[in-house]
């Protein structure tokens, strides 16, 4: 029978298709691991409502089950506690990071509708002298914004709570 | 009749619908962020249709997913609101329908995140975060383009003329939603209605928009009988089912 220690080791292995230096667990969406009776249950929630990696996640998870010989398995989709960029671990923020993205900053509360974009700080240069270009970026998580001192367009993973 | 399995068709398909139009900008927006920005939307919506009709088919009981509710049901058996059926127009128009339309989610999100029905309510509050980013984006470029050039005001406050008879529809009241409102299920849309009117003002004033004074109001969607739009919709959303009944890719 395969232990819960072991069966979260395994899920490091899975990735988000879309970023993938994080983890499922660095992200956040990878809430749970339970065994009964023999049965792995494992709890994803999506970031986005409409977040098309959840199949690929899905089917990815498939996959290394049956290749580690697990063959009694449950993936559970919850929406409930929905996501929030909180939940993203300090090693996901590093590794977001270096690869260019910038991590979630905390922000003013968006019921202001008006208020000032949060400051990002260029995962290039650290300069906090950058503008959000758009607030919808090449996914449902990001915005979209570039640094005013070395250039570089970036993306920001945007707060979600 | 199953009432709630009603409320999340209403819900759901509101979503759907709107999301359909906005997908349509897919390739056509006015700059590269817009059209980036508003497929993101469109996902946003889609993925609230899906919830919300996969739980409405949970609740039904007769076997029917989310797919199934969405692709296979004729055009009486959708119950969305007129406005997100309206042609996108240019994209002032689009903007405007999505304004008012958000400045009108929001606030029925707030209210049914305290929904005595468990799943409506987290989906409420997955869907709340996500309409946050989508009103932000539509009321400032109602305020960019109506505080803008004699041209952009001219169109977005004719975009607000024509919309403006379908936004009573958003608060209509029948024997469901109060049934549902007494069982603490949906929300007091005389309230929403308030926190709507709140940030239409806001947000026209900054935008110094007027509001049409005419009086006249359609509605219809939510019993089924909807605008000529629809139908053109559901063609190009089922076809794909209809030709090849079962598909999958």
């Amino acid at each position: 029978m395969v232990e819960k220690n072991k069966v979260w080791e395994l899920l490091d292995q899975i990735s988000d298709p879309e970023i993938p230096v994080l983890t499922i667990r660095d992200l956040g969406i990878l809430r749970d691991v339970e065994i009964a009776e023999e049965k792995v249950v494992v709890t994803i929630t999506p970031t986005y409502s409409g977040c098309p990696a959840m199949t690929t996640i899905e089917d990815d998870i498939s996959a290394l089950f049956i290749k580690e010989g697990i063959q009694d398995f449950d993936i559970n989709l919850v929406l409930s506690p929905a996501w929030t960029t909180d939940w993203m671990s300090e090693e996901g923020r590093v590794k977001l990071r270096e690869y260019g993205i910038a991590p979630p900053e905390n922000e003013i509360d968006k019921s202001v509708l008006f208020a000032e974009p949060p400051v990002i700080s260029c995962p290039k240069c650290h300069s906090e002298d950058t503008r959000m270009v758009s607030q919808f970026g090449s996914t449902a998580c990001k915005a979209h914004y570039q640094c005013n001192k070395c250039m570089e367009p970036f993306d920001y993973f945007k707060c979600l709570k | 009749m199953n009432s709630l399995f009603e409320y999340l068709i209403r819900l759901g398909d509101d979503s759907l619908i709107l999301g359909h139009r906005m997908s349509e900008w897919c390739g056509h927006g006015p700059i590269l962020e817009e059209d980036i920005a508003m497929t993101n939307i469109s996902l946003d919506l889609i993925g609230q249709a899906t919830n919300l009709l996969k739980y409405a088919g949970e609740v039904e009981g007769k076997g029917r997913d989310e797919d199934e509710l969405a692709f296979l049901r004729f055009d009486r058996d959708y119950k969305n609101v007129l406005l997100v059926e309206q042609p996108n127009g240019d994209f002032g128009m689009t903007m405007m329908r999505q304004f008012l339309f958000d400045a009108y989610r929001k606030p029925l999100f707030e209210a049914l995140v305290n929904s005595s029905d468990e799943q409506l309510s987290a989906i409420a509050v997955k869907s709340l975060k996500e309409t946050k980013y989508h009103l932000k984006h539509s009321a400032e470029w109602v305020i960019r383009l109506g505080d803008g050039t004699e041209e952009s005001k001219l169109r977005v406050q004719e975009s607000l003329d024509t919309l403006w008879r379908y936004t009573d529809e958003l608060f209509f009241t029948d024997d469901i939603e109060k049934e549902l409102l007494e069982n603490g299920m949906s929300a007091d849309l005389e309230e929403i209605k308030v926190a709507w009117m709140e940030t239409v003002n806001q947000v026209l004033s900054e935008a110094t928009l007027n509001i049409p004074d005419h009086g006249w109001q359609h509605d219809g969607g939510r019993r089924g009988m909807h605008s000529e739009h629809l139908g053109y919709i559901l063609a190009e959303l089922q076809y794909m089912q209809r030709a090849y009944p079962g598909m999958e890719w």
